[in-house]
């Protein structure tokens, strides 16, 4: 039994040893620059920070002195906030997000959608946005894919609409999963990344919050290559200067393209 | 006579090679293998997602629906396919092992599917199992506390061995079955102990030093966990490094 109290000892006087310094080198990291730095990673039960300096924010948790990470991913420094970024797992729907969800029921007061979330989403008829004169169920079908944003959650409860900019069915085209984590990197800072794959493609291009992307252009192979692209991107997510090797990718793909016209 | 050499070859207090990998489900949320040798593991976790049928959701948290089963070959003499009564209780002995740091209340309703398949059986199979379940659902980003990490002690002949093989279990003095074997789990941050499992005899005050034994073995297994968790990322990492 002593030497379990020892080797408990032992535990804590690591992590006191630790956590000054990982303090510290994220600081640096984040004066010298903000984004594109690979950030420390942590897996649950870790401690990240020491003392009462911080607070905890998602996938973290304060015990006692120390705020230990709950969830598997990178540490990230908001002020005095200390947020885990994760890298893994399902899409956890937040107030306010763009996502694309897929008709699953239609009731006599609104749709139910699945968003890729734990939970099932209710779209309620009076936030449906449809031409004058129709019917619900005449205009959407189960299957359908729409644009909605999430209006509020409460308890598994999640209540969409779709009375904002650019919220519609959308009609045609392809939808592609991708992990909802990585959807950062595709849309890229402030939309550069995608806005890119627009132009290089000519593709329409919405991206969920949830992962689901959905893809339409003028033919098939412009589909093809934005979804190749964003492929790309999802696969190598972590890499520096990831616009120019998807621009490379793009280039090429069309000079290929040209070649085989020729 | 006792036993004084390890089959293996190893010390008491050692494990068994240690192989973990990540990933190898590639449409499961999270999933891991974890190895001991001979003995293989693979978790995989789908979820959190909604419980169905819905008289089984809890409206205060998450349920975590585990099952463990061995397949048909992974022992010598084949394994009727199937649940059996022993993988049933393995699977409730796993949950509770695991339910103590999940944080299940972050999602009312909802169901946490756990799926452990052990391919390849050479005694110890749970604590492989609950390993590459914590693993799996480190990498599904369940909210937890803590990576949970098991180990088999032994108490063969009156001494106290690791990570205990097929051939140890089965060991015997004139006739007599000498094998003792006790599964342990451990919450390492702060030292918990989330299963105990004997099957056997055992005196009192060679339990505690059994306890001692697989908390010790149990710290080395969660090093090697973190790490292979740690490398996932590296993984992703690596071609940034090749391009420069």
């Amino acid at each position: 039994m002593e030497a379990k109290k020892e080797a408990e000892e032992n535990e804590e006087m690591k992590k006191t040893e630790k956590k000054p310094k990982k303090g510290e080198s994220k600081k640096e990291e984040k004066s010298e620059k903000i984004l594109k730095i690979p950030r420390d990673i942590v897996v649950p039960g870790e401690v990240i920070v020491s003392g009462e300096d911080y607070l905890p924010s998602d996938g973290t948790m304060r015990e006692s002195m120390n705020i230990i990470a709950t969830r598997f991913g990178l540490v990230e420094f908001i002020g005095r906030l200390v947020k885990v970024i994760p890298l893994s797992g399902v899409y956890i729907p937040r107030r306010g997000n763009t996502v694309i969800g897929k008709v699953i029921d239609i009731t006599y007061n609104g749709l139910r959608l699945d968003i890729g979330a734990p939970y099932e989403a209710f779209l309620p008829m009076k936030e449906c946005f449809f031409p004058h004169g129709r019917e619900l169920e005449e205009y959407f079908n189960i299957g359908d894919m729409i644009t909605v944003k999430i209006f509020s959650i409460r308890r598994g409860d999640i209540n969409l609409t779709m009375r904002d900019r650019g919220l519609n069915k959308l009609e045609g085209g392809m939808t592609i999963t991708v992990n909802p984590n990585k959807v950062p990197r595709v849309i890229g800072k402030e939309g550069s990344m995608v806005n890119m794959i627009k132009q290089e493609t000519g593709c329409l291009i919405v991206v969920g919050q949830n992962g689901i992307i959905w893809i339409r252009g003028e033919n098939i192979d412009a589909e093809l290559l934005a979804k190749e692209a964003i492929l790309l991107i999802t696969s190598k997510s972590h890499i520096e200067g990831l616009t120019d090797l998807v621009q490379d990718f793009l280039e090429k793909a069309k000079k290929g393209k040209e070649k085989l016209i020729k | 006579m006792t036993y004084e050499k390890r089959y293996d070859g190893r010390d008491f207090d050692e494990t068994r090679k240690v192989e973990i990998k990540m990933g190898v489900i590639p449409r499961a949320n999270g999933s891991a293998m974890f190895s001991f040798g001979n003995t293989k593991a693979i978790a995989a976790v789908y979820g959190p997602r909604l419980m169905h049928p819905q008289h089984l959701q809890n409206p205060e948290k998450a349920v975590l629906r585990c099952s463990y089963d061995m397949l048909s070959f992974s022992v010598t003499e084949r394994k009727k396919p199937g649940p059996s009564r022993r993988s049933s209780e393995i699977s409730h002995v796993i949950m509770n092992a695991l339910t103590p740091v999940l944080q299940l209340e972050n999602f009312p309703n909802a169901v946490i599917d756990l799926e452990i398949e052990i391919i390849q059986a050479d005694a110890s199979t749970r604590c492989a199992g609950i390993n590459a379940a914590a693993l799996a659902l480190a990498h599904a980003g369940i909210p937890m506390t803590d990576l949970i990490s098991a180990v088999s002690v032994g108490n063969i002949g009156n001494k106290i061995c690791i990570d205990i093989t097929k051939e140890e279990e089965d060991y015997e003095e004139d006739g007599e079955k000498l094998a003792t074997d006790i599964p342990v789990a451990f919450a390492p941050r702060k030292n918990r102990l989330t299963l105990l499992q004997l099957d056997g005899k055992v005196k009192p005050e060679v339990l505690k030093k059994v306890i001692e034994a697989g908390n010790k073995a149990c710290m080395k297994i969660n090093e090697a966990q973190k790490k292979a968790l740690r490398d996932l990322k590296m993984e992703t990492e690596l071609p940034e490094e090749e391009e420069k």
